[in-house]
């Protein structure tokens, strides 16, 4: 038996937008004849898991800040995937830009440094120190593939743990709260390095806003000017791209660029705006998470905004689940994987058409 | 679908408010875990805590609810998130919630909470420790007698204060059996890694160690010293299971009481502020049965225990001289100062190691 | 201070049994990665081969049946990769890490029976007189079985991939998809072959970590060897051979660095653990510098194939 693409003949917007949603009926599907046989609820399940979310204000605040470094990651890393260049290094440039920003606000703690300028000036210099450090680090593995041919999918992967490590190290030495009874964190941020609070008691911060204005910007980069079309059409006919006249190399570096800068940024959005210190490690997988939510949203910064809220509701909803209905942990964290699994093949089905052919090829 | 929508979120709004009407008359106390429940090591202890408060408060606790795995970073959110699910208690049992904890404390004035190892607090904000250094100076005195080699094996994660107070503990202990002595100390940088843990405890093996003892979560180094045929310390859990042959004891918290105690106090509007940092006297840390051992060092181990239990045994005790020979204790001090034993970043005289920076 | 030569041979035991796991899921991903498929999803392969193994090999008492099982475990995790990225066609990148997440929550969902149960590991090699033999004895006649399949799987894929026709198809796969397709070869039944090897391989290698390197079962415990692994595909540029040797490299550094500790200059563990990262992109460079190709990496890596019939 064998199993064959056929590429529909018309690509239609109403398949594309149905089949995601598809995917995670067939996901909720599977999930629920897993809780039923564990002997629960599944309709309990269901709404705790995706409705109660969805219903009450503060989770909706939560979701909303757990998805933003996603969306500013991914949005960043689709500049390098339409480009055809793999970047899936991510998690340290995300660190290298909590580090570098996180570093001028312990700097800059109680009052250093503000002589004359004041304060005014620490927020928005770390937020492009942050951008700078996650710009710098991809310039690694973007140097090493335009210069050397070196393949950005393996090096990219391999800086990830160098920057961890590199973290872990400072926080544990050089970095740590000289007043912390030598356990492994930085000193707390001051106000005038903390990305604000929109509401009152609420969880959403200022850094969370970038991430639809991230996706805005993006959108128009790639339908309106001239660099966007560059980078399809280095990422899609490379040959032509030359012909054309541009140069690949520069657009790849602009990609590589983008994509750390944006990961560097919502790097120290989430070091400024959430986590409020530098610990040995600051990002529970965003890196990686984000490169899932690129796939998800078809590399279109607005399929992207979306994929990164249901991603987040995920991680909200598993939690309400472990609470409400104790359901294990990872029960949740393999739903995730199965519903992962349901979206990247149903976006296949929407553009393919399946063809099973028994017997040998013909 | 707007209906639909709205509909669906009156049910669950409803269902909400029903499930806190239920759970009225009961205090609802839940826990924050860094690690798997499935670790056998200290977040599983914390587990069997709350087991413990569960059962010893019966009907007047609702003590189901956990989220575990959760790291540092995000741990804000899922603190949050218990507090708003209706918990009266919450339980943050790792040193990297501490801020985290401390924020949302000060976002719910109503809901008390409760962490383990650091050292800020608000008036609904607790911290609680064990005095695990008190076990280790036991597990000190009884390796002095044990070992043949002169040469303890000693594997820890991270230069934390815990940690050092623990080595150093050991030291002194060691010292009042066997001034010959020596431990060697390997570091492993993590808390949890079976291989890595292994690996340590056969180079330490190699190297003429003939009891390990380790300040990391798996039973690996235990299962490697029975393997040799060696001895070996339990850590956080009775490991007795994994090296019938080779336990001595084992150094196990007991979270139990603690959080009987301190549900108690709340459901009787008794609950404030406090810091608390029990060690053997209150069953915090209870050492595990001795075994494989003869009987006079058995029996004298039983009786340091009991001595650190009444208090009339310091493990700290004037003087205590660092590497250098100084003594670190406040002119005429009995014991060291309990802030120089959490924030302890120094050795005692006799360790031969350096502390990495 | 002094060196027993006794003591040598046991660090080189411990080098051995640390380089194990690492060699026997790199040389899976040799395969699988030769023919042009890139399986990030190693340590999620991994875990649960770890998982299965020890509750199969519990529950039944058997060893080889635990490892049965285990590579079992690898190989279904493999094929819902391959069903995505070779069926499919969908990006290999993504995929890969999605089925490391599912396999994290489903070894431990497998798994959660087993916690603080032990088994006796899994037997060593004893052959009277052999293994009793000084200084090397035990090194080369005391290993358990894992430890020389694992040798045995270098050899025989080793010599299968450079050396034999099937082997040339499989790396032709991997090179060129396309002209490998127009000249007849099935070139996604081949990927899913091969992809399906690696799972058993990852499975296998999760396998010795619950049933022999520390015989339990503990959620998380491959701890990123899985990572650690495709480091070493790389560094070993795609050559079995040279993976034996990079695995012993890392798993040695490692080791030394425990063993020596104190001895030395102080050096930050997290230089020395980030030193096999740190030689895999050298030795990237260095390729690259010697082959601009491309650093010898197979030309249709992580590219997905859609036949054009």
């Amino acid at each position: 038996m064998r199993l064959d693409l056929d590429a529909r003949p018309q690509r239609s917007t109403l398949r594309e937008i149905l089949a995601p949603v598809g995917a995670l009926i067939v996901a909720i599907l599977i999930g629920g004849v897993v809780i039923a046989l564990m002997g629960r609820s599944t309709i309990e399940a269901f709404d705790v898991y995706f409705v109660e979310p969805l219903s009450q204000s503060y989770s909706l605040q939560a979701i909303a800040v757990k998805a933003a470094p996603l969306i500013l990651i991914a949005v960043g890393l689709a500049f390098c995937y339409r480009a055809n260049l793999w970047n899936i290094g991510a998690e340290g440039q995300f660190i290298a830009g909590g580090a570098l920003g996180g570093w001028l606000g312990l700097v800059t703690h109680d009052g250093a440094f503000q002589g004359v300028l004041g304060s005014w000036w620490i927020l928005p210099a770390m937020m492009i120190l942050g951008a700078l450090g996650g710009l710098l680090y991809a310039m690694i593995p973007a140097l090493l593939r335009v210069w050397l041919n070196v393949s950005e999918i393996l090096s990219s992967l391999m800086l990830v743990y160098v920057a961890q490590l590199a973290l872990d190290w400072l926080v544990r030495g050089p970095w740590k709260d000289p007043e912390g009874h030598n356990l492994p964190v930085s000193v707390n941020l001051d106000p005038e390095a903390t990305l604000p609070i929109l509401f009152d008691g609420g969880s959403l911060h200022l850094g969370v806003l970038l991430a639809p204005l991230v996706a805005i910007v993006a959108a128009i980069v790639f339908s309106k000017t001239l660099f966007g079309y560059q980078v399809r059409l280095v990422g899609s006919a490379p040959k032509a791209a030359r012909f054309g006249g541009f140069n690949d190399r520069t657009i790849a570096i602009a990609a590589f660029a983008i994509s750390g800068g944006l990961a560097g940024l919502a790097g120290v959005a989430e070091v400024s705006g959430r986590i409020g210190q530098l610990l040995p490690s600051i990002s529970p997988g965003y890196g990686f998470s984000a490169i899932i939510v690129a796939f998800l949203g078809r590399l279109s910064p607005v399929g992207i905004f979306i994929a990164g809220l249901v991603l987040a509701l995920t991680f909200v909803g598993g939690e309400d689940a472990q609470i409400a209905m104790h359901l294990p942990g990872d029960l949740t964290l393999a739903f995730q994987g199965v519903l992962l699994i349901c979206v990247l093949a149903a976006d296949v089905l929407a553009r393919y058409r399946l063809r099973f052919t028994m017997g040998a090829r013909s | 679908m707007r209906t639909l929508f709205t509909a669906a979120a009156v049910a669950a709004l409803s269902l909400a408010a029903a499930g806190g009407a239920e759970a009225a008359g009961k205090v609802k106390a839940c826990w924050v875990y860094t690690g798997p429940v499935g670790d056998f090591g200290y977040s599983y202890q914390h587990d069997q805590g709350r087991l413990a408060a569960a059962k010893a408060l019966g009907d007047k606790v609702d003590a189901t609810t956990f989220l575990e795995n959760i790291p540092d970073s995000d741990s804000e959110r899922a603190i949050e998130q218990l507090a708003r699910s209706g918990c009266n208690i919450v339980f943050t049992t790792s040193f990297g919630f501490m801020d985290p904890t401390l924020k949302v404390a000060k976002k719910f004035p109503k809901v008390m909470f409760e962490h383990a190892t650091g050292y800020k607090r608000n008036p609904n904000m607790s911290t609680y420790a064990a005095k695990f250094y008190e076990g280790r100076y036991v597990m000190g005195q009884i390796a002095g007698k044990m070992t043949k080699t002169n040469t303890i094996g000693y594997i820890v994660s991270f230069p934390i204060p815990e940690v050092i107070s623990g080595i150093n503990a050991f030291e002194r202990g060691m010292q009042t059996t066997n001034p010959n002595a020596k431990i060697k100390i390997v570091w492993v940088n993590t808390w949890f890694d079976p291989g890595k843990e292994a690996d340590a405890a056969k180079a330490l093996l190699a190297q003429g160690a003939d009891i390990l003892t380790q300040h990391t979560d798996s039973a690996a180094p235990l299962q490697e010293a029975e393997k040799a045929g060696k001895l070996g310390f339990g850590q956080s859990s009775d490991m007795m299971k994994f090296a019938p042959k080779a336990q001595l004891t084992a150094n196990t918290d007991n979270w139990g009481p603690y959080y009987t105690q301190r549900i108690q106090a709340l459901i009787d509007g008794k609950w404030k502020s406090e810091d608390t940092w029990d060690g053997i006297g209150k069953n915090m840390v209870v050492m595990a049965p001795f075994a494989n051992m003869p009987d006079d060092v058995k029996a004298a181990a039983v009786k340091t225990t009991a001595d650190i239990a009444s208090g009339a045994l310091q493990p700290f005790a004037c003087p205590v001289l660092d590497q250098d020979g100084k003594d670190r204790c406040k002119p005429g001090a009995k014991t060291l100062e309990d802030g120089d034993v959490l924030g302890m970043n120094w050795y005692v005289k006799g360790v031969d190691d350096k502390i990495p920076q | 201070m002094s060196f027993d030569p006794q003591q040598i041979q046991d660090i080189l035991i411990i080098i051995v049994a640390a380089a194990t796991p690492l060699l026997l899921a790199a040389i899976g991903e040799v395969v699988a990665e030769r023919a042009g498929v890139l399986n990030l999803g190693l340590e999620g392969m991994m875990i649960v081969g770890a998982s299965t193994g020890f509750a199969f090999a519990y529950m039944t008492d058997s060893t080889i049946v635990g490892v049965i099982a285990g590579i079992l475990g690898g190989v279904l995790m493999s094929a819902v990769f391959a069903f995505l990225t070779i069926g499919l066609a969908t990006n290999q990148v993504a995929a890969g890490l999605a089925l490391t997440i599912f396999g994290r929550g489903l070894a431990n969902l497998i798994g959660e029976g087993f916690v603080g149960l032990k088994r006796s590991g899994a037997p060593h090699l004893y052959i009277p007189g052999l293994t009793d033999l000084p200084l090397v004895g035990r090194l080369i006649f005391g290993e358990d079985f894992f430890v020389y399949f694992a040798i045995l799987l270098t050899g025989a894929v080793g010599y299968w991939l450079m050396r034999t026709r099937a082997g040339l198809t499989l790396r032709a796969v991997g090179e060129n998809h396309t002209s490998g397709h127009s000249l007849g070869v099935p070139v996604r039944g081949i990927r899913l072959l091969a992809v399906l090897f690696g799972g058993a391989c990852a499975g296998l290698a999760g396998c010795y970590l619950s049933l022999s390197y520390t015989p339990f079962w503990s959620p998380d415990m491959t701890a990123g060897r899985g990572w650690i692994a495709l480091a070493l595909v790389v560094f070993a540029s795609w050559k079995p051979w040279r993976a034996l040797a990079g695995a012993i490299l890392f798993g040695g550094v490692a080791v030394l660095a425990l063993a020596f500790q104190g001895l030395g200059v102080p050096i930050p563990a997290q230089l020395l653990n980030s030193l096999p990262y740190l030689t895999t992109i050298i030795v990237l460079v260095v390729l690259s510098l010697r082959d601009s190709r491309g650093a010898l990496a197979p030309a249709s890596l992580g590219q997905a194939f859609i036949p054009d019939r």
